[in-house]
């Protein structure tokens, strides 16, 4: 089984966020950058669905030099191979086109499989998985918390809004992860040195036959702002429960009306 | 030229989602801005008839995709329908709900027309005649503003974010012709947690963490009960294996716009707000007063939940 993993640099969602002068990014230092953990778990599947048939794992990431740390991550998880799309017009891109890109850069290698996370937690996106799988015109499913390959044919269990949506398709196929599916391994010690000493390949785009107007962001970022600060409301004082609760009650139904 | 918005409904054994009347709303107030109608598509199987219902919100026209094979949701068949439609509407702008399966159709429908997409968006305008969005980054740390190019424009709506308003559409009904082409997608089944209230779309979400101290849940889904409300978990909760994933809220949970939010037993970290500060109200009942959740609360008491959550119940039994 050939298995292929889209992986994202993002920052460890303990991360301050601050924004930039121009207002239209975050700033980036000060950041502690991790592996999307939704990758994770497309990383430990992906060696999971491995073990059994045999075959291999390649890691792909788009993005700057600084990616390659969580290529190296997958690496030492076990991940036999790793591609860095390693592009100025990368960082520009939305997510249909890094879509775009990945789909070009999966086309030169075999793969039965491809798996990627539900979303990146900094772009909060959803869109990347299903996209690449349309520009590949294979199937795709969304939200796994479980699957199986037998005979060619993959069966997932999709998270939906009060239950779970259970779907086939025949490989070659695209599945995204959710949590729920497994719990990812820690590289192990060994797994880091061997790690070291593989190879990342990186291609540009030119190198993928693609050019950046092939590739060019339909939507932008603007601005960016932050939140409206919750302010701390009101600390109900009473001399027992009952009294806070009564006066909890009256509040939610004379001022806030809610209920 | 005005061509019409369209709006992609979501329908759940022939019962609409929620979710496809904010839509929908949404879909009328833009229309009116730049001047168009409005199209809603509805599929499945034996729909027709529900398909009327879309006139409410202000469904102009309503193409009905009715199919054995749309009966249940897959993503292959729904997107080529949904391509189909657009092909023949032409529309500058799609809209969505961000619900599971508008995320997953979206990305998908975005790739097959080359379209814009802004995803979970909780709050459209129209700015000299373009589309503008707004939407939740960073787990909800970063509102950003995104400018959408092209044509067509393609948005989801965060499900609890908009009014649903009703407005008068002619409704008029259009039979679209299915051909979903040979499908390689198969629905195997689905299981359902039956009466269960889901957390997105509820109006009030009782919430429980490690302050619960176990998996007896019994004080809050009685709360819950009274006020017709969902229960929540932190990911504590989760993780100690008193309640299922699917109640997680936050960061890596899902992420909730109730008008009521009320935490028992949370501390109110950062990966937990992510999924419930923008919930309009939030009550805190924590018994630290130190708790992080207090700054972020509405209204705060300070005390034990055990004694706090049953005095709030047999109040709120008192009002009827
Ligand atoms: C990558 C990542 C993703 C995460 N995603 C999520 C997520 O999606 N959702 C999420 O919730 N967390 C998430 N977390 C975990 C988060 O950081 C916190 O650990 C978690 O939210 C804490 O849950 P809690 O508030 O229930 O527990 P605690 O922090 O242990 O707080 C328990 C609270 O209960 C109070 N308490 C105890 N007994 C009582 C009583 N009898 N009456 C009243 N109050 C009482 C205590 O004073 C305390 O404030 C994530 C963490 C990481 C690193
Ligand atoms: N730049 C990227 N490089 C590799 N994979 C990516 C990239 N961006 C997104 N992905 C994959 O797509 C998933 C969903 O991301 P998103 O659509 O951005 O929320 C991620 O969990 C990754 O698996």
């Amino acid at each position: 089984m050939e298995i292929i993993v889209l992986l994202k640099q993002v920052p460890a969602t303990e991360s301050m966020i601050a924004i930039t002068g121009d207002g239209k990014s975050i700033q980036t230092d000060n950041i502690k950058w991790v592996m999307n953990p939704y990758d994770e778990f497309a990383v430990e599947e992906a060696l999971q669905i491995k073990k059994a048939p045999g075959g291999r794992v390649t890691v792909i990431s788009a993005g700057g030099d600084r990616c390659a740390e969580v290529l190296r991550t997958a690496l030492a998880m076990g991940a036999d191979s790793a591609v860095l799309v390693n592009d100025p017009a990368v960082e520009n891109c939305d997510g249909i086109g890094i879509a775009r890109i990945l789909a070009s850069a999966v086309k030169d290698i075999p793969y039965d499989l491809i798996i990627a996370g539900m979303r990146a937690v900094d772009d909060d996106n959803y869109v990347v998985g299903a996209a690449v799988a349309e520009f590949l015109q294979i199937p795709h499913m969304s939200m796994v918390i479980k699957e199986e390959i037998r005979d060619g044919v993959i069966r997932c269990h999709s998270t939906v809004e009060g239950g779970t949506l259970v779907t086939e398709a025949p490989l070659p196929a695209l599945f995204t992860c959710q949590r729920g599916l497994n719990e990812p391994r820690y590289p192990s010690l060994p797994g880091i040195m061997k790690a070291k000493k593989k190879k990342i390949e990186i291609k540009s785009l030119a190198d993928m036959g693609l050019d950046a107007g092939a590739v060019e962001a339909k939507s932008e970022i603007t601005g960016m702002k932050l939140p409206p600060e919750r302010k701390a409301g009101k600390m109900i004082a009473g001399d027992s429960a009952q009294v806070k609760a009564a006066e909890l009650v009256k509040l939610l139904r004379k001022e806030a009306k809610v209920i | 030229m005005s061509q019409n918005i369209l709006v992609i409904t979501e329908q759940r054994d022939g019962v609409f989602r929620k979710i496809s009347f904010e839509a929908l709303s949404e879909g009328k107030r833009i229309a009116q801005l730049m001047g168009n109608g409005l199209s809603a598509v509805v599929l499945g199987d034996g729909v027709e008839e529900t398909a009327g219902e879309t006139a409410k919100y202000g469904a102009d026209k309503i193409l009905v995709a009715d199919d054995p094979a749309l009966k249940e949701y897959t993503v292959e068949a729904y997107v080529s329908v949904i391509a189909a439609a657009a092909e023949q509407e032409n529309p500058p702008v799609i809209i969505l709900g961000a619900s599971a399966q508008g995320k997953d159709l979206s990305a998908r429908l975005a790739a097959r027309l080359n379209a814009a997409l802004a995803v979970d968006c909780t709050e459209i305008r129209m700015e000299n005649g373009t589309l503008h969005a707004t939407r939740p980054m960073y787990g909800g740390k970063i509102l950003a503003d995104v400018t959408l190019k092209g044509s067509p424009q393609i948005v989801t709506l965060r499900p609890n974010a908009m009014e649903i308003s009703e407005s008068a559409g002619a409704g008029q009904v259009e039979k679209m012709a299915v051909n979903p082409g040979e499908l390689r997608m198969k629905f195997v089944e689905k299981e359902m947690e039956s009466g269960k209230m889901e957390l997105t779309e509820a109006d009030i979400i009782v919430s429980g963490g490690r302050g619960m101290g176990g998996a007896d849940y019994s004080l809050l889904e009685e709360l819950a009960q009274t006020l017709g409300a969902a229960v929540g978990a932190s990911r504590s909760a989760v993780d100690e294996g008193w309640r299922p994933h699917s109640d997680q809220v936050g960061q890596t949970g899902k992420t909730v716009s109730p008008g009521l939010y009320i935490a028992c037993g949370i501390s109110g970290a950062i990966q937990h707000l992510a999924g419930m500060s923008s919930s309009k109200v939030i009550v805190a009942v924590n018994k630290d007063e130190d708790a992080p959740i207090f700054s972020k609360a509405d209204y705060g008491i300070a005390g034990d939940l055990f004694e706090v959550v049953p005095a709030i119940t047999a109040e709120i039994k008192k009002l009827s």
